[in-house]
């Protein structure tokens, strides 16, 4: 049942440029799946992990500034570009969880918050990297080996893959050692230390792996929209929503990120919020609501939801077979 | 003109309102472990409220400052009647929607009712007075929100280090399983610690109103500088907030002249981030 869903589901997202065949309908698509990665590269983190990041808006921007430096300065390939972003994010991600995880709950959040702003401060007076004007990026020719595409579904399929990888790599760790490291660390890490886990190896791994992920994103956001500044790729909102997306879904959960951005992009001002905003505010009225109304209901995110519905499915069924 | 001592005094001016609100920020964590993501929220409203009874009624911010406490801590105690007593034994995430949540919400409620225009309060008893003291200005606006800062922030010890009730509150922030079977009553003392904790901030609103632009994002900067000073002295601490959020006005105010005023933000966080790491536990909080 579990399965036939999700190849359901598959199949629907590979086919969407067919099913919708306006340009607004694949953009929201586009926006769902990214925002999806996105989820799924947090959720490494703080979902598995149980470290709350609220400044992932950093390794976004080490992506597409990477990438985008590259491809201007030197004519790099935007995939290679790719990966030396993810590499870079890699770097920094390892260089800020060094002394950060020393701090815990919400003073590691706090940090990552002031990290943030330092990266917006700083990239906005560092003149190489456009500083406050920004970027465009160079067009030489579409395709897929520049990644930039003259219409919405080649985006699409990028993003598609760029999602699979991420899911899978998302479903072998929760299985793997340090699945149940992380599981260990996030439920009481004074315990999982005394029982041995290696704590802060860990961490490190899960933030190197979550950082490379989410600049792999700020590439692909890059060759989308073909330019890039500080308010785009860095600010504090993008690392709040790319934390909500997950946790309106469900935290460590692997449907969890899927789900939230899934209900999250089309219902809020999320497109709006990150292709320049309408100036009307009432989608953010509704979008506060909704996070209290997450947060005070059901903290195990929509997930919760569907698999309490799931068992209830299930008790109705059994009730009523016993009766006939 | 001496321009090391104006920066130093303007800072500490800019940074004794930063410590008002970080003291109400603290105040609130101190007690149940919250963080309030919606403290800047409270501030703009506060600064609202102000603007539209000089507008509407012609009142004085100054003159309405106790209206807005009182309406803040109502505003504080319904918050947590209605939103934070359900998040209380919820996951930390949950606790940080919760009150994020609520920020958004507010702010964008903010914009939607009163559009996103800058406003500034008309004549106030202190606009537009300045006075030099051996070579420093100061305006009379800041000194007097410096003022009201310093007196609200000691009310706030007063109430808390020398009343029944303060120390209700300090014994239930302490343990407040023992402090239930005192007879503390640990929901009564968590609603005191958001109306008190808010109270601080609509002063600091009514304050700041008196020479700051007053829009519906206007709190976020305060706020995060708030987070920064509250962390820097150490979670929980109201004495370690206060001393946090001088120090960062006066950090500020010396990068903004020094160095340049777009990298002042950079010192702030700078600081905070070597401090955090050489002392997780803030400048006064237990190690």
């Amino acid at each position: 049942m579990k399965r036939f869903l999700a190849a359901a589901v598959a199949l629907i997202v590979l086919a969407w440029p067919l099913i919708a065949r306006g340009p607004y309908p694949q953009h929201i698509m586009i926006l769902v799946l990214l925002n999806a990665l996105l989820g799924t590269a947090w959720n490494i983190l703080g979902g598995f992990a149980g470290q709350i990041s609220l400044g992932h808006a950093i390794f976004f921007g080490a992506g597409a500034y990477t990438s985008t430096l590259l491809a201007q300065h030197a004519a790099v390939s935007p995939w290679i570009g790719m990966l030396a972003g993810a590499l870079v994010a890699a770097a920094v991600a390892l260089a800020i969880g060094y002394p950060c995880f020393r701090l815990s709950g919400h003073y590691f959040a706090i940090a990552t918050i002031a990290l943030g702003e330092i990266a917006v401060i700083a990239v906005t007076n560092w003149d190489f990297a456009g500083g406050a004007v920004g970027l465009f990026l160079p067009v030489e020719g579409t395709g897929i080996a520049a990644m930039k595409f003259d219409d919405k579904p080649g985006y699409h399929y990028v993003i598609c893959a760029l999602l699979a990888v991420a899911l899978g790599l998302s479903l072998w760790l929760r299985g793997a050692r340090a699945g149940y490291y992380w599981r260990a660390i996030r439920e009481d890490q004074p315990a999982a230390r005394s029982a041995g886990v290696p704590a802060l190896r860990y961490k490190q791994l899960a933030i190197a792996l979550s950082a490379a992920l989410t600049a792999m994103a700020g590439t692909f956001y890059a060759q989308y929209v073909l330019f890039i500044d500080p308010p785009s790729v860095l600010p504090l909102s993008l690392s709040i929503q790319v934390c909500l997306v997950t946790v309106l879904g469900g935290a460590g959960t692997i449907v969890g990120p899927l789900l939230g951005a899934a209900v999250l992009v089309p219902l809020s001002g999320l497109t709006s919020a990150m292709l320049g905003g309408s100036g009307r505010s009432l989608d953010l009225v509704v979008y506060g609501g909704l996070i209290m109304a997450i947060a005070v209901f059901e903290p195990g995110g929509l997930v919760a939801i569907t698999r309490r519905m799931g068992t209830d499915l299930r008790t109705a069924r059994a009730r009523w077979r016993e009766r006939t | 003109m001496n321009p090391l001592a104006q920066a130093l005094v303007s800072g500490l001016l800019t940074g004794l309102v930063y410590a008002l609100i970080a003291a109400g920020l603290s105040l609130i964590f101190g007690v149940m472990e919250i963080v309030n993501f919606a403290h800047g929220e409270f501030l703009m409203l506060s600064m609202y409220l102000s603007f539209f009874l000089n507008a509407s009624l012609g009142w004085d911010p100054l003159a309405a400052l106790p209206l807005n406490a009182a309406l803040l801590f109502v505003l504080g105690v319904v918050v947590y009647y209605a939103l934070i007593r359900r998040v209380l034994r919820a996951p930390m995430l949950a606790q940080i929607f919760a009150t994020f949540g609520l920020g958004v919400f507010l702010q964008a409620a903010a914009q939607f009712l009163w559009k996103p225009d800058f406003r500034t309060v008309g004549a106030t008893v202190v606009s537009g007075t300045r006075i030099a003291m051996g070579g420093v200005f100061v305006s009379g606006p800041q000194l007097v929100a410096a003022g009201g800062a310093v007196a609200t922030t000691l009310a706030l010890w007063w109430l808390l280090a020398r009343t029944g009730t303060g120390r209700a509150l300090l014994a239930t922030a302490e343990d407040r399983t023992a402090a239930a079977l005192m007879g503390i009553n640990a929901n009564h003392m968590f609603a005191l610690a958001w109306g008190l904790g808010a109270a601080c901030v609509g002063i600091a609103g009514g304050l700041l109103s008196t020479f700051y632009y007053v829009f519906p994002q206007v709190g976020s900067q305060f706020a995060l500088i708030a987070f920064v000073a509250v962390a820097l002295g150490g979670f929980g601490s109201v004495v370690g907030a206060f001393a946090g959020g001088i120090l960062i006005g006066v950090v500020e105010s010396l990068a903004g002249v020094f160095v340049a005023p777009a990298v002042k933000n950079l010192f702030v966080f700078g600081i905070y981030l070597v401090v955090v790491l050489v002392r997780p536990r803030g400048l006064v909080g237990k190690q």
